[in-house]
């Protein structure tokens, strides 16, 4: 080959691979931005007066006198808007049966939608849910519940051969002629002054607990049952599996039975996640009786035998890495194996032992399917450290797979699932941040 | 292609011996309370599985003298070497036959300590190995495993263990610093040191220049000279200028065989055996 080719397969070559590394760059942005910007809103936004209000009842946080202030010049405003449709009521009553029917239905939808934006309407018996004691909190969903107001969504099934299309219906249009088409332009003009959206951080987000599954407060329960799984998988695999690695790389003879015990290893580091959360759930659970039902014990003894191949693996490899020399040196001064084992082998492997261990919290930490069965509930308030022997806890991974399908109001609360999951992708990244760092003090420490 | 003719030359040459333009060192002083058989070796053999990498070796190993081990690679002078210590316990399927003694206790019986026996029979690799620690807890690793907790005493025992390998005087004002910042050579002198801070009575050394430069070899050599007559040295080494330099006695071994045991001056000048006169001349490496 001639050096012209050689040089021009070496640049194309060069190309490819940083062309792939923009790529994988690129994908990553395309996938983490999303993540952040929507995770963020969900601490981050335009709080209306029923946020405030929510937390001075719920949390008793805020200025009790500036609320009720601003509650009161909210309700002046929203005043109108009770008294058309009370207007409208008397209205109603005097109408004819055809035309009452031809209104009924759409007007129970505009009140439903002012339902949602106000919490309960003058006349209604007090809600049992939280969710219909306060209205929209976000100013975002607000306009969303506005839009719900002024429009009234039909399908469009004109074109059988395709999948029926929405489209919108003014509602002023519907109720032209009747005293009720002033309410729509006057909510339309005056929504901030009846919701006054106020830019909020609201961190409770993070420390609070959860009211109403998740319509109001903040994620904690979740964030602090993952980091209870996580670090107490750790507690038992951490130590296991490097005592497995020394037993690996420094006791065991080549043989038959060293073999079989690697390749089981192996084959464990690849079983599905949730064939772990079934053992878990047969074997902790229903054999060895570890707690009555679901525990974060539970949880924690499945989630460890998940990440203790990975560990194990990772901590063999580091001890292997280790210079020979080092064991002969500390041999040669008359040092027991265990002592060499313990002063010199481990200290030298420990960046690569501390990296495995954290890239496993990590994935302890993000897995799901292990705890399905052992350790999660979908609703929950955070459990005392006492009772991690006995209570099952909410988890961030769970509830996000709970929030996206198993909810009852999913729609409503999607910036909580965003929350959650910018929450645990940024523990995971922390985690692995600090497994970096860890990592590059320990190597410098040890290259002197 | 002058190299290869002057290697036919080199063959084609009659064995007048003594062709040997060695430097030989001047009379080497005796030691007194020396020369005692210190390592004796009975029909000593170590095999690697079936391969005898030593074959039935007999000799004695003089107490306070230097003894060099030299020999074509794979001849199994480290073998020997490593032996003694018993390091070779490392590699999987390594055994004896014969005996092995030292100080009269055979160091492959049934109930010798092999911790105990090292901590006496010191050694130094051929690669400078110290530990990622700094300098201090590097020479006091072998003194704290062996129960000195006393800060004072270890502090005594690294600088006199320093002093011993000549490298007090650049190290003494960073003991705290990492060992692995040394150059090679302070890296191998710091090796001895450790090893010297264990009191062993023996010290193995298993071709402790041929990673370090001239200069740096030249130290270790001193050094060699200076522990001379408080220790057993015994050295393995490529080099057959440097065995002349520094021991007092050699041993030539070829293929497993220890082929020739003599005073090194003997050796070099009126060597027994035509193997070891064509090696040492040359012939062969």
């Amino acid at each position: 080959m001639n050096l012209g080719t050689r040089k021009l397969l070496d640049r194309s070559f060069t190309a490819l691979g940083f062309g792939s590394i923009v790529i994988m760059g690129l994908a990553l942005l395309v996938v983490l931005a999303p993540i952040a910007s929507k995770g963020i809103g969900a601490i981050v936004f335009q709080g209306t007066i029923e946020h405030r209000k929510m937390l001075l009842s719920e949390f008793g946080r805020g200025d009790a006198e500036k609320i009720s202030k601003e509650e009161a010049s909210a309700k002046e405003a929203r005043q109108k808007v009770f008294d058309m449709l009370a207007t409208f009521d008397q209205e109603l009553e005097q109408m004819d049966f055809d035309r009452q029917s031809k209104y009924r239905n759409s007007y129970e939808q505009v009140k439903s939608a002012l339902r949602g934006l106000y919490g309960p309407l003058p006349g209604d018996t007090e809600p049992a849910l939280m969710r219909f004691q306060y209205g929209q909190t976000r100013w975002d969903k607000a306009e969303e519940k506005l839009h719900e107001l002024l429009y009234e969504q039909k399908w469009d099934y004109s074109n059988p051969d395709v999948i029926a299309k929405p489209y919108d219906v003014s509602r002023a249009a519907e109720f032209e002629g009747t005293s009720l088409v002033k309410l729509f332009s006057y909510v339309e003009e005056n929504l901030d002054r009846m919701m006054l959206p106020e830019w909020t951080i609201y961190w409770g987000f993070i420390t609070d607990s959860s009211i109403d599954a998740h319509f109001f407060g903040g994620i904690w329960p979740e964030i602090q049952g993952t980091i209870f799984l996580a670090i107490g998988a750790m507690l038992f695999a951490f130590p296991l599996g490097v005592i497995a690695a020394i037993y690996f790389t420094e006791y065991a003879r080549d043989g038959f039975l060293t073999s079989m015990l690697r390749s089981a290893n192996s084959t464990l580091a690849g079983v599905p996640s949730i064939v772990f959360g079934l053992f878990g759930l047969a074997f902790f659970i229903n054999t060895m009786h570890v707690s009555h039902s679901k525990s974060v014990l539970a949880g924690s003894l499945t989630l460890a035998i998940m990440v203790l191949p990975t560990i194990i693996r990772a901590a063999e490899e580091a001890i292997l890495a280790v210079p020979k020399t080092y064991k002969e040196a500390s041999l040669s001064l008359g040092s027991t194996k265990w002592n060499t084992i313990v002063t010199v082998i481990l200290p030298a492997a420990l960046p690569g032992i501390l990296t495995g261990g954290v890239i496993s919290l990590g994935r302890a930490a993000g897995e799901t399917a292990p705890i399905i069965f052992t350790a999660a509930v979908s609703v929950g308030t955070a459990i005392g450290i006492g009772d991690v022997l006995s209570s099952p806890t909410p988890a961030l991974s769970w509830n996000i797979y709970n929030l996206a399908s198993e909810h009852e109001a999913a729609a409503e609360i999607r910036h909580v699932q965003y929350g959650m999951v910018l929450s645990l992708v940024t523990i995971v990244l922390l985690l692995n941040l600090s497994a970096i760092i860890l990592r590059a003090r320990i190597s410098k420490k040890l290259k002197g | 292609m002058p190299m290869a003719l002057e290697a036919t030359g080199m063959k084609k040459k009659s064995n007048d011996s003594a062709v040997l333009d060695i430097y030989l060192p001047p009379e080497r002083k005796k030691i007194e309370g020396g020369g005692k058989p210190h390592v004796v070796a009975k029909n000593f053999s170590i095999y690697y599985g079936e391969f005898e990498a030593v074959k039935k070796v007999n000799a004695d190993i003089l107490s306070k003298y230097v003894t060099a081990i030299i020999g074509p690679s794979g001849c199994g002078k480290s073998t020997f070497l490593r032996a003694i210590n018993r390091m070779n316990d490392l590699i999987p399927n390594c055994h004896t036959t014969g005996a092995l003694m030292f100080d009269g206790e055979d160091v492959y019986g049934k109930f010798t300590d092999e911790v105990l026996l090292r901590k006496k029979i010191g050694m130094v690799f051929q690669k400078p190995n110290p530990f990622p620690k700094s300098i201090f807890d590097n020479i006091a690793y072998g003194p704290r495993l062996h129960g000195v907790k006393d800060r004072k005493t270890l502090e005594g025992i690294v600088e006199q263990s320093l002093r011993k390998a000549a490298l007090w005087d650049e190290v003494s004002d960073r003991l705290d610093k990492n060992a692995l910042g040394l150059s090679g050579g302070q890296q191998q002198r710091l090796c001895v040191a450790r090893t010297l801070a264990v009191e062993p009575e023996i010290l193995l050394l298993d071709e402790p220049t041929s990673a370090l430069d001239p200069k740096a070899t030249a130290k270790i050599e001193d050094l060699i000279q200076e522990l001379r007559g408080s220790y057993t040295i015994m050295i393995v080494t490529h080099n057959m200028q440097q065995a002349s330099r520094v021991s007092d006695y050699t041993m030539f071994f070829y293929e497993g065989v220890l082929v020739e045991h003599a005073p090194t001056a003997e050796l070099f000048t009126r060597p027994k055996d035509k193997m070891t006169e064509d090696y040492i001349t040359g012939r062969f490496s």
